[in-house]
């Protein structure tokens, strides 16, 4: 049997049932990304000596007997997060000589629940982007192809490395983080589920900040419930992160039957917006009959801020990125490029160490908190962010969960939409309003582009309501049948 | 008579504000859980949050909000039961995250006050503006390399209060006692040490000048004062020097300047290019800081007795003068000692004692209220001594300097000594036939109207018995025997 083509949930089972051993399974893991990383480049950083560790203690584990869902399983880890003795880099240049010596909560978790570190996933340099086109250490390649063409596409991003990996049967599923959709948006991108869940569910310690108000982490993977099972295992309160929530960890995969009938599903008017292809509008009607269909009550809403949201979005995350972002200097860790003076080497450092894009986002947050613009710019932005926040409150007391398109197409060219920054930005759309809310939401894939690409729907649940998020994309995802599979995958 | 200045074109007021910054007593920093002490090799005090490693968060040490609570109850200023941290942000080398974490619109002190006293006995009040809690920055050393800046990070994330007042103060003289006063009241709450010379204590002096009756003038800021006295010379010289612009036609210009105190004077410290915006914005890393009204209560409940009460007290409980209160009140070890010596004696006696042959006795021999020259248990043996007339107070200043210099208890010295007062009435009735015999002349001198010569018996009578007569019963005798 091939050991790539698994779920995590079957995986596990198999694991439980000795029918191969988590180092055979993580073997066939470092050998197919030997064979595809270098042409998908979907990992930073490969470690397949530590895998064959962590396998081995994973394998002792199952033995012993006290193994969990996770153990054994093998997993791309977004380098973004830090990994104690493992290269960190950000996908920027200013971090490529940085090995952190702690490890990030989230993935140290994940450790403890015994799954193995496959390596790092690429990513948008700093988690900003929407096609992992702005890494420093170059694009992904997106496993899927349109029907008939052999052009490269972008996997979407930030956590377009995880994404590729994942689609490609490189990892049986990987971390993720999502600021404005970036687990989302390439999690539609490639045929796979992946679910940002309420901010302060994860605890952001260790994770290379972005925007610290909006960064959540979460998982990815090929199914809803392995989502459910990883989810599990990365939640939960942390003293080390203040905005982490301090509340239980439900068990998530015993929401996945509960099916939707008698659900309340919202669906916002304004999401609706001019230009929206046929293909994507048809795409939603599809999820909206299906759900209709296993007896949920589909109700109009509306969400009547969400215009804003994108203008906002580029407002807030810039802002908090120019500030968290200053701490790269050249003087403490990462990359150093001496200077005449403190300032020049400053200069030198920033200006070598950072991509085009991250420059850009410093500059404009740096400005929307400067003296005089920051009343008409941040401030504004941020009473906005209410009003949205606001707009998700109301729809939640008619309605239980929100179903919209995850993004506004399918992946496009290497190259594409490259014109102007803004193009680029309106990819999260439909993804940013739930970020600003700081509300869950999963990308659940659900048909085929007419070219033949994957094509997500978006489910947005209540704060700490991820249960019912994933009721609804395990009834979309069963309803939806999706099969497909990417042409470039290893095997 | 107010304070003011003499220029060539008339009387200047001084208008002066302080910014007080106070670093807070606590075991670890503002926001992590490294070491706050003081010294410590460079670095050795460092976490992965202090240094701004990829990925560290904030968390707010409990301890460091209840000292600022603390603070904000001894200034008897307004608790706000929710604040906000917020990023300031500007680039160097000892700031590891380029930006500090500050409390710039939502502090979690609001208005207070501060009571000072003047030399000339005069009560101000001085109002507060804010507290807020703050972090520290590392320090960056120049010196230590040819070409190369050297950084320690032990101070950097140590939780500091900068302590806004009104600009109510105006003469150096108010800005030195208002200073001492904030020390005091900070050192009697123990949130901080006070201690200026190693920069747990600094203050940026805010000064302008303005003839009587006119509204504030442009003010400049002294950065980083690091002496009560440095402060009132700086407030001096700052003013002299904004008169001497305005009089000469130009115009003070808002700036940040440096107390030079070698050359007792200010200079302009960055020009406008470097002026900094500082982009602050709600450190998105920390929730709004909301304190329980029980919490707040609490540490209400254990507030220790501050200086104007307790000097309010002393006056009330010992019947000392308000001066005299005033003085043993400036340290709280000092006043401790006050009480453990005066509690059960004659207060007034005790207060004399202390801050007479006592200071005096500390003084000389270099010692501290904590390591006093005499225990307040011997003082107090000495005063009961006194007071029960076992000796008369001149021997008791010779047992003082006996027990300062041997650590010796009184008794055992007055007993060691015979140095007990003498009070059998024939003894000293001999002393006097004795010394009226020996001074025919003076006696004489005495009956036809000297009468200031009665003090010169007393004194050789008591010379006589080698001080140990009882003074009152010596006058008697005296003045008996001369009839």
């Amino acid at each position: 049997m091939s050991l790539l083509n698994l779920t995590i949930a079957g995986a596990a089972q198999a694991l439980a049932a000795k029918k191969f051993s988590a180092v055979e399974l993580t073997t066939a893991h470092n050998n197919a990304i030997a064979a595809l990383n270098p042409r998908l480049n979907a990992y930073i950083t490969v470690t397949p000596e530590l895998a064959l560790e962590q396998a081995k203690a994973a394998d002792a584990r199952i033995a012993a007997g006290t193994a969990g869902p996770l153990t054994g399983i093998p997993l791309a880890i977004k380098d973004l997060f830090c990994t104690a003795g493992v290269r960190t880099t950000a996908a920027s240049k200013i971090l490529e000589p940085f090995v952190p010596p702690y490890e990030s909560t989230v993935t140290r978790q994940l450790l403890e629940a015994g799954t193995v570190c496959l390596g790092k996933a690429n990513l948008d340099e700093f988690a900003m982007g929407s096609s992992n086109i702005t890494s420093g250490y170059g694009p992904v390649e997106n496993p899927w192809k349109r029907n008939g063409s052999d052009a490269k596409l972008v996997p979407g991003g930030s956590s377009g490395g995880s994404a590729a990996a994942v689609a490609a049967r490189l990892a049986l599923g990987a971390t993720g983080t999502d600021t404005g959709g970036s687990i989302r948006q390439p999690a539609s991108f490639t045929g796979l589920a992946g679910i940002k869940p309420t901010y302060g569910r994860c605890s952001r310690y260790g994770i290379v900040a972005f925007a610290s108000s909006l960064d959540q982490a979460g998982p990815m993977a090929r199914t809803v419930e392995d989502c459910a099972i990883l989810l599990g295992a990365m939640s939960g309160f942390d003293t080390h992160d203040s905005t982490s929530a301090e509340r239980a960890v439900p068990d998530f995969t015993a929401a996945l039957s509960r099916g939707v009938k008698g659900l309340r599903i919202g669906i916002p008017a304004e999401y609706r917006m001019d230009g929206m292809s046929a293909e994507i509008a048809a795409l939603w009607e599809k999820g909206i009959l299906l759900l209709r269909e296993q007896g949920a009550e589909i109700i109009d809403i509306s969400l009547p801020h969400t215009k804003y949201g994108l203008a906002v979005y580029y407002i807030v995350a810039p802002a908090e990125a120019s500030s968290n972002l200053a701490r790269y200097d050249g003087v403490r860790f990462g990359k150093r490029v001496d200077g005449e003076d403190l300032i020049d080497m400053y200069e030198r450092t920033r200006a070598a160490g950072f991509g085009a894009e991250v420059k850009r986002r410093i500059m404009i947050g740096t400005y929307v908190l400067s003296h005089g613009y920051y009343d008409a710019y941040y401030l504004k932005a941020q009473k906005v962010r209410n009003l949205i926040l606001r707009d998700f409150n109301n729809a939640f007391d008619k309605v239980d969960a929100i179903l919209t398109p995850t993004a506004p197409s399918a992946a496009f060219g290497l190259g594409e939409k490259m014109d102007d920054p803004v193009t680029m930005y309106l990819n999260d759309v439909f993804t940013v309003p739930a970020s600003l809310a700081g509300v869950p939401a999963m990308s659940v894939p659900a048909g085929l582009s007419a070219e033949g690409l994957p094509l997500g729907l978006q489910v947005i649940g209540k704060h700490f309501d991820e249960e019912t998020v994933f009721a609804v994309s395990a009834a979309l995802e069963r309803a939806a049948g999706f099969t497909a599979l990417p042409s470039v995958r290893a095997e | 008579m107010a304070y003011s200045l003499e220029g060539k074109t008339g009387t200047w007021e001084v208008v002066c504000g302080l910014e007080v910054h106070a670093q807070v007593i606590s075991e670890s920093k503002l926001f992590s859980g490294a070491s706050a002490t003081y010294g410590g090799a460079p670095n050795a005090h460092v976490s992965f949050v202090d240094a701004g490693f990829p990925g560290m968060l904030p968390v707010i040490n409990r301890e460091c909000v209840a000292q600022a609570v603390r603070t904000g109850l001894g200034l008897k200023a307004q608790i706000n039961l929710v604040s906000r941290f917020d990023r300031k942000n500007y680039f160097y080398a000892d700031l590891p995250n380029g930006y500090q974490i500050s409390q710039f619109e939502h502090p979690i002190v609001g208005t207070g006050d501060v009571e000072i006293e003047l030399q000339d006995g005069t009560i101000k009040h001085i109002g507060i503006t804010r507290l807020h809690l703050e972090q520290d920055a590392g320090k960056s050393m120049h010196d230590q390399h040819a070409s190369k800046s050297v950084i320690d990070l032990n101070r950097a994330g140590v939780a500091l209060m900068e302590i806004v007042s009104e600009p109510d103060i105006r003469s150096p003289e108010e800005a030195g006692a208002y200073l001492r006063k904030i020390r005091q009241i900070l050192r009697y709450l123990g949130t901080c040490d006070g201690n200026m010379e190693e920069g747990s204590m600094r203050a940026d002096v805010n000064v302008s000048v303005r003839k009587a009756g006119e509204e504030f003038r442009t003010r400049c800021e002294i950065k980083n004062v690091n002496s009560v006295r440095f402060v009132m010379h700086a407030v001096e010289a700052e003013a002299l020097r904004q008169i001497e612009v305005w009089e000469s036609g130009g115009e003070v210009r808002q700036e940040t300047r440096l107390y030079d105190p070698a050359r007792g004077e200010t200079r302009s410290m960055r020009s406008k290019e470097d002026a900094h915006d500082y982009r602050y914005f709600p450190e998105p890393d920390l929730l709004p800081l909301v304190l329980e009204e029980d919490f707040v209560a609490g540490l209400k409940a254990k507030l220790p007795e501050l200086p104007d009460e307790k000097r309010r007290r002393l006056c009330d409980d010992y019947g000392i003068p308000f001066y005299d209160a005033g003085v043993l009140v400036a340290d709280q070890a000092m006043a401790d000692f006050y009480e453990s010596v005066a509690k059960g004696r004659d207060a007034r006696l005790a207060a004399n004692w202390i801050s007479g042959d006592f200071f005096a006795a500390m003084n000389r021999t270099g010692k501290s209220i904590e390591n006093p020259p005499v225990s307040g248990a011997a003082l107090g043996e000495l005063l009961d001594l006194i007071s029960d007339k076992t000796i008369n107070g001149r021997i008791a200043k010779d047992v003082f300097e006996e027990m300062v210099e041997t650590g010796a208890m009184p008794a055992a010295i007055v007993e060691a000594k015979g140095l007990r007062q003498v009070t059998d009435t024939s003894a000293i009735d001999a002393a006097v036939t004795q010394v009226l015999a020996a001074n025919q002349d003076k006696v004489a001198e005495y009956k036809s109207g000297k009468d200031k010569l009665f003090g010169f018996f007393v004194g050789q009578v008591m010379k006589a018995m080698a001080g140990k007569g009882n003074p009152a019963l010596v006058n008697e005798a005296v003045k008996k025997q001369l009839g």
